[in-house]
């Protein structure tokens, strides 16, 4: 084992060449290329024997990552922001499809306005589309959850294809250290795809796409589908012991860190929940007894380990880097709908809205944060949703108006 | 922490100077992150990118604010906005510049009290690309932590892909430049972590509801690319030698991914050096060859001086 420094996109390239992938149906969107880019050029150098197919769109990238991985090879594809909207359609139809492959999302935030930054809109998208999710927070995550997640979407109780999630420019263009595990101890842990009786053949042919009229067998097939992706819980915490037995990391599908005695815990998902961490540190030196709770697996919803984690505590403060428009944080209401009528859940659970579009989280408004939440805590007075959006950002915000006020009425547009 | 930002222009080698220098602190040991941070991915464009190194693993991530070092490889950025190359310094921070002025003149010129180190521009057509090596090198030194030895392993090891020649001078350059700051090292001390005792509250805002007509993200005004002068992005300028030019004109203008060759009444094609970014494709489509590419700053100098005359 080597330990090198690597970006989240490198960590995701190693990670599809130690699982001895056989197909890259692909599609370039920055901050992703640099994964496809790496891939060709290993695939040009004999480096790694598998087969890339440029496409036309993700939404034909995406059919043809599920259609191959029908036939039992194994697929990686990866894409970004609006390439995965683009082949939205096609997430519901191949984990319909029950076809397992891995696909990396590196998050970026949406149009409009258009961004290169990252945010979590992109992969919250998907999240009710039958692809499981495992959100990464570090580059060796990147590389080691390609691993499980092979390992968990290929278990016959599963069947399911996977999302293996990055954050823009803060992993994917970041290096860090990152353990490259040998090649010999990752086939002892990854062994090749067997799709079983389940595999497609050209000599003996069957449709995929089925279709259904009448409710009751529509329902049938998605709540297989349900439950298959509810067996991944149990799934992902074996596969992740395996890991930890291979390789001597571990990767707890929710990170619970400092919070045995915590009174208040933020909740975050990604990259940005290092942060968090750091701050907890902090908080810690200070006299506060702060921890971080990190869903790793975002779908399956490790429910019980989340209430786990955060029963007896005084606050929880989840610090979203999404928004449902018209309602707020998505990971705000799924934790409000995992604690509700809960024994023992946290007194107050508070809602911030924060890195929308990369915009950064200081280390001092954990701080604030954490003071709000022992407010909250202290008062039963639980305050509204707050956006991370400082003054000095609004002026400058004014500024850039102005100068559109000034264009507008030169144009003879008046506002 | 030691929090380190180089700035520069895409093309100078500031994402290989972080690598260089983010490599040489992990050979010595540290836990590592480096990072480049770009808009615009073209030559002659700002870009910065930064390097923590800690001896804990690093949770901290994103742009840094509070930085120890400023490495300025393009002195012409220091009064470009945009470029942010002062942003979070403070008096404590040190700011090492490429430039041919002296500490006393960015002192007074930018009101700053941060030590400001010279390293001295590289002599007019140097290799533009080996700049950021160069302060990378020097970078090293000032840190104090790193070894000779480590610097020019992270010099090979970071330009493993390039050809044996660049790998040697550039080993050289930055072996230079880290010999002349002998007198330097260790002028550069890790930064504290954040204190979650004693902070700045922050002032937070309720986000007013504005009117569409003024919330919805649209640009109004028109042509608005020409008031951007790309053309500062430009480190080699191309130059039209008229007595060789046939006045073919739809050539080179044709080429120009930027509509920066305009042709003047008298049939000569004039180039528009406000927006011309140094791309190069006129002079290496120019059929006669009567367009030469010269480095950016020795066309600025030759200029100056005509003007003086």
């Amino acid at each position: 084992m080597t330990r090198q420094l690597m970006t989240g996109n490198a960590a995701a390239a190693w990670g599809a060449r130690l699982a001895d992938i056989d197909y890259v149906p692909a599609f370039p969107i920055t901050p992703q290329t640099e994964i496809i880019e790496t891939l060709s050029r290993w695939i040009g150098e004999d480096a790694l024997a598998a087969r890339m197919t440029m496409f036309e769109s993700e939404h034909s990238m995406i059919t043809a990552a599920g259609a191959a991985a029908a036939t039992g090879v194994r697929v990686f594809t990866a894409t970004s922001s609006q390439g995965l909207l683009y082949g939205m359609e096609m997430l519901y139809a191949v984990a319909g499809w029950r076809a397992p492959f891995v696909l990396v999302n590196v998050s970026r935030g949406l149009a409009a306005p258009i961004t290169l930054e990252p945010d979590h809109n992109d992969i919250m998208a998907a999240r009710d589309s039958g692809f499981l999710q495992i959100h990464c927070a570090t580059c060796q995550e990147v590389l080691d959850q390609m691993l499980i997640g092979y390992r968990m979407g290929e278990d016959a109780g599963v069947r399911l294809p996977v999302i293996v999630n990055l954050d823009g420019f803060y992993l994917s263009f970041t290096r860090e250290p990152v353990d490259l595990p040998e090649k010999p101890a990752v086939d002892a842990f990854l062994p090749p795809f067997d799709p079983g009786p389940t595999r497609f053949r050209a000599g003996k042919p069957v449709s995929q796409a089925v279709a259904v009229l009448g409710g009751a067998p529509y329902s049938y097939f998605r709540y297989e589908v349900e439950l298959a992706a509810r067996a991944a819980l149990n799934v992902y915490d074996e596969v992740a012991e395996a890991f930890a037995t291979q390789f001597g990391r571990r990767h707890d599908a929710v990170e619970a860190y400092r919070c045995d005695d915590a009174e208040i815990v933020f909740v975050m998902i990604g990259s940005f929940a290092t942060k968090a961490r750091e701050a907890v540190d902090r908080l810690r030196e200070a006299g506060t007894a702060a921890g971080l709770v990190r869903p790793v697996l975002l779908r399956p919803f490790p429910e019980a380990k989340l209430r786990a984690a955060l029963r007896g505590k005084k606050a929880a403060v989840v610090v979203d880097q999404n928004i449902s428009i018209g309602k707020g944080g998505v990971l705000h209401c799924e934790l409000a709908s995992a604690l509700y009528g809960q024994k023992g859940a946290p007194g107050a659970l508070l809602s911030f809205i924060g890195g929308l579009g990369g915009r950064d989280i200081g280390a001092e408004e954990f701080f604030e944060m954490a003071a709000v939440a022992a407010k909250a805590a202290e008062t039963g007075e639980t305050p509204p949703p707050r956006l991370l959006y400082t003054g000095h950002e609004l002026r400058e915000m004014r500024k850039l108006q102005a100068i559109a006020h000034v264009e507008h009425a030169e144009a003879g547009e008046t506002p | 922490m030691y929090r380190i930002r180089f700035h520069g222009r895409g093309g100078q080698g500031i994402k290989t100077a972080s690598r260089i220098l983010g490599t040489a602190f992990f050979l010595e040991g540290y836990e590592v992150q480096d990072a480049p941070r770009y808009g615009a991915e073209r030559r002659g464009a700002p870009i910065f990118a930064y390097v923590r190194a800690a001896n804990d693993p690093i949770n901290e991530r994103g742009v840094i604010t509070q930085p120890d070092l400023v490495v300025v490889v393009d002195d012409s950025l220091v009064p470009v906005p945009a470029a942010g190359v002062l942003v979070g310094l403070g008096d404590e921070s040190v700011l090492l510049i490429d430039s041919a002025e002296p500490p006393e003149t960015w002192n007074r010129r930018l009101n700053v009290a941060a030590r400001v180190i010279i390293l001295p521009a590289a002599s007019a057509g140097a290799e533009v690309t080996q700049a950021g090596a160069e302060c990378a090198g020097a970078a090293a030194r000032l840190v104090g932590v790193i070894a000779r030895a480590s610097l020019e392993a992270a010099v090979r090891q970071e330009l493993a892909d390039m050809p044996g020649a660049v790998v040697e001078s550039t080993a050289r350059a930055a072996l230079s430049a880290f010999d002349s700051m002998a007198a330097e090292e260790g002028v550069i001390t890790e930064g504290t972590l954040a204190s979650a005792r004693d902070y700045a509250v922050p002032d937070w805002i309720e986000m007013p509801v504005d009117d569409v007509s003024l919330s919805g993200p649209a640009v109004h005004g028109g042509a608005t690319s020409v008031q951007v002068r790309t053309g500062l992005w430009r480190t080699m300028r191309p130059v039209i030698d008229y007595e060789r030019c046939r006045r073919c004109n739809w050539v080179c203008g044709s080429f120009c991914p930027d509509n920066a060759i305009s042709v003047a009444e008298d049939g000569r094609p004039i180039i528009d050096l406000d927006h011309c970014k140094g791309c190069m494709i006129c002079v290496a489509q120019c059929p006669p060859h009567a367009i030469e590419a010269i480095p950016e700053v020795d066309a600025i100098v030759a200029e100056r001086k005509e003007k003086s005359a």
